[in-house]
């Protein structure tokens, strides 16, 4: 078996008497989708910020490519080849969509402290970034205001971003929210693709997309993973399934 | 072109036309006062630079122009009465050249706003306004309290500092030098808000966390562009000392912050002729309503609360309409 990129051991974390995580341990190998899910308020965001570096754990750690990072910041991480989604997209809107995907080329290619020629201009980081767009469908609204874009445009530009980064492992906050259906299709297509360039630790509602792209599930309950398995097994836990699949048998 | 540029190039066509009328008409007030407006813009792109751009409400830059201004006393003086400012280590002499003073200008300024900036910038909102607020205080009184430079008297210079080929006590070619200085920085400022910098430094005043997750830490980009805004405003500080040929606290006070600022709103924040409509316009105004009454601060202040409430953009917002960031 091969070793994972990307590990969870025992990460605590408490919001003073909430405990958003419990004693979590998962962990990410190459090649696969590990779909993370779970009602509303179980902690799945909580858990994405201790991996990417928002958020310390009380205790626990997280190893990224074979180091503990459990004292980086997240830009040191980012650095590394992390590379995040958020849930409430988190993006420059008074920005065009164009120049939110040129940051992300930008900081990937170190070349920041630049004071004088147009950044626009830069060809070979522009790219990388209209690749990025293209590949997400959004070529055509790349001179739009961000703050113009639908909700699901604003979720396939957060996955655009992630995209300039070339990451050594994706980490995404329900990217199909507000996609819609045929969205939410061309969407998981794209993600089935996209794990043989980097695993994927997907956080996602949308039942249908993590049974047709899932290699494992984990299922978080009130802070606590309760199951981890194939899609068979989380579908036949009777465990998994009266806590969050809604089942009434 | 978009109706914005058309707006900043009659703008600089204004202040270019105005004093080039007095010249001719023989009204060296009004070219003195466009030179006034020229410097005051600088400071204020300064720290609208920082401002704007950054997102740092920074209610301490006197001290950037009150570093500015001292640079200019320090050195002139000694050069005024042929005394060395220092002799150990190294002799250090005192100058009246404008291309020595500039540098010191920028230099020190700059030093300062990398202390100021690197601590004030570990706080953000509220407390670094304070923060910044308190420092530029500090300052203030230590100018004050500081007899070698004059204290709170300050310090006068008899003869403005050269520039060669230039005679400077010719208001039109002090007022050229000035505006060359302030469309040239203008020019630098509208270059970095389309580097890759000023990508990054207006996509961190709009979401940090994005840009840390790119890789990139916000507290560089803020202090670099700290940097950059009190060097800026330090040049003006020197070239507003050798226009009135005096420096003293007052341009550290707490009231040059907040004029600063006053332009900048006045005039449109993040706009980058904001400055210079801001400035005009408030020197405009301290002419007309100066001479009616004492009490010009509270139909200025009525003003500034009318923009604030209804003309968020300033005078450039209202004139240009919504801003447009491409390419
Ligand atoms: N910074 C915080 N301070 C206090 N409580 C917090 C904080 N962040 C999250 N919580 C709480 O922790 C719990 C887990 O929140 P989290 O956002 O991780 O849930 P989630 O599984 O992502 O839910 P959703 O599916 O709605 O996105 C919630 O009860 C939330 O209110
Ligand atoms: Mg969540």
């Amino acid at each position: 078996m091969t070793d994972p990129i990307l590990s969870v051991h025992n990460i605590n974390k408490s919001f003073g008497a909430l405990k958003a995580s419990q004693d979590v341990s998962l962990d990410l190998r190459p090649g696969e989708i590990h779909a993370l899910i779970g009602p509303n308020g179980a902690g799945k965001s909580t858990l994405i910020k201790q991996i990417a570096g928002g958020l310390r754990p009380d205790s626990g750690m997280v190893r990224f490519l074979n180091q503990d990072v459990t004292h980086l910041n997240t830009v040191k991480r980012a650095r590394m080849g992390l590379g995040r989604t958020f849930q409430i997209s988190s993006l420059a809107m008074e920005d065009t969509v164009l120049q939110n995907v040129m940051l992300g080329a930008l900081g990937a290619h170190g070349r920041t402290f630049r004071f004088w020629r147009p950044v626009l201009r830069d060809k070979a980081l522009r790219e990388i970034a209209e690749a990025a767009l293209a590949r997400v469908n959004l070529s055509d609204r790349a001179s739009f205001r961000t703050s113009d874009l639908s909700h699901g445009q604003r979720r396939q530009l957060e996955v655009a971003v992630a995209l300039t980064l070339s990451p050594r492992v994706f980490i995404m906050d329900e990217p199909m929210a507000g996609l819609g259906a045929s969205g939410s299709v061309s969407l998981t297509a794209f993600l089935d693709e996209l794990r043989h360039e980097a695993p994927i630790l997907l956080v996602e509602h949308d039942m249908d997309a993590v049974f047709a792209l899932a290699d494992r599930i984990s299922v978080l309950v009130y802070g606590q993973v309760i199951a981890t398995g194939t899609v068979d097994e989380i579908r036949a836990n009777p465990e998994v399934r009266r806590a969050y699949l809604g089942d009434e048998t | 072109m978009t109706r914005e540029t058309v707006i900043n190039g009659l703008l600089a066509l204004l202040l270019l036309g105005v004093p080039l009328w007095a010249y001719l008409a023989d009204e060296p007030f009004l070219i003195t006062l466009a030179t006034k407006v020229a410097i005051l813009a600088l400071a204020g792109v300064g720290l609208n630079i920082a401002l704007g751009q950054g997102g740092l409400v920074s209610l301490g830059h006197a001290a950037f122009f009150g570093i500015g201004g001292y640079a200019m006393g320090i050195l002139a003086s000694h050069a005024q009465s042929y005394t060395p400012l220092a002799e150990w280590p190294w002799t250090i002499e005192g100058s009246n050249s404008m291309p020595v003073i500039w540098i010191t200008a920028v230099v020190t300024s700059a030093l300062a706003a990398l202390v100021i900036g690197a601590l004030s910038l570990r706080t953000s909102g509220v407390y670094f306004i304070m923060i910044t607020l308190a420092f530029g205080q500090m300052l203030y009184y230590f100018a004050i309290s500081w007899p070698a430079y004059g204290g709170e008297d300050g310090l006068s210079i008899y003869v403005r500092n050269g520039f060669p080929g230039l005679n400077t006590l010719d208001p039109i070619q002090f007022f050229a030098i000035t505006y060359v200085i302030l469309i040239a920085t203008l020019f630098f400022a509208a270059r970095l808000t389309r580097s890759p910098f000023g990508l990054a430094l207006n996509a961190a005043r709009q979401t940090s966390e994005r840009v840390e997750t790119v890789g990139i830490v916000p507290y560089q980009l803020r202090l670099t562009v700290f940097v950059i805004s009190g060097a800026i405003t330090g040049l003006a500080g020197a070239l507003f000392a050798d226009l009135n040929r005096f420096v003293s606290p007052s341009m550290l006070s707490w009231h040059t912050s907040g004029e600063l600022m006053i332009f900048i709103i006045l005039g449109g924040t993040a706009r980058l002729f904001g400055p210079l409509a801001g400035a005009a316009a408030f020197i405009v105004l301290e002419q007309m309503l100066g001479g009616l009454s004492d009490y010009w601060h509270i139909h200025l202040g009525l003003l500034l609360l009318v923009v604030v409430l209804f003309a968020r953009g300033g005078i450039i917002g209202t004139l240009a309409g919504e801003e447009v960031r491409h390419d």
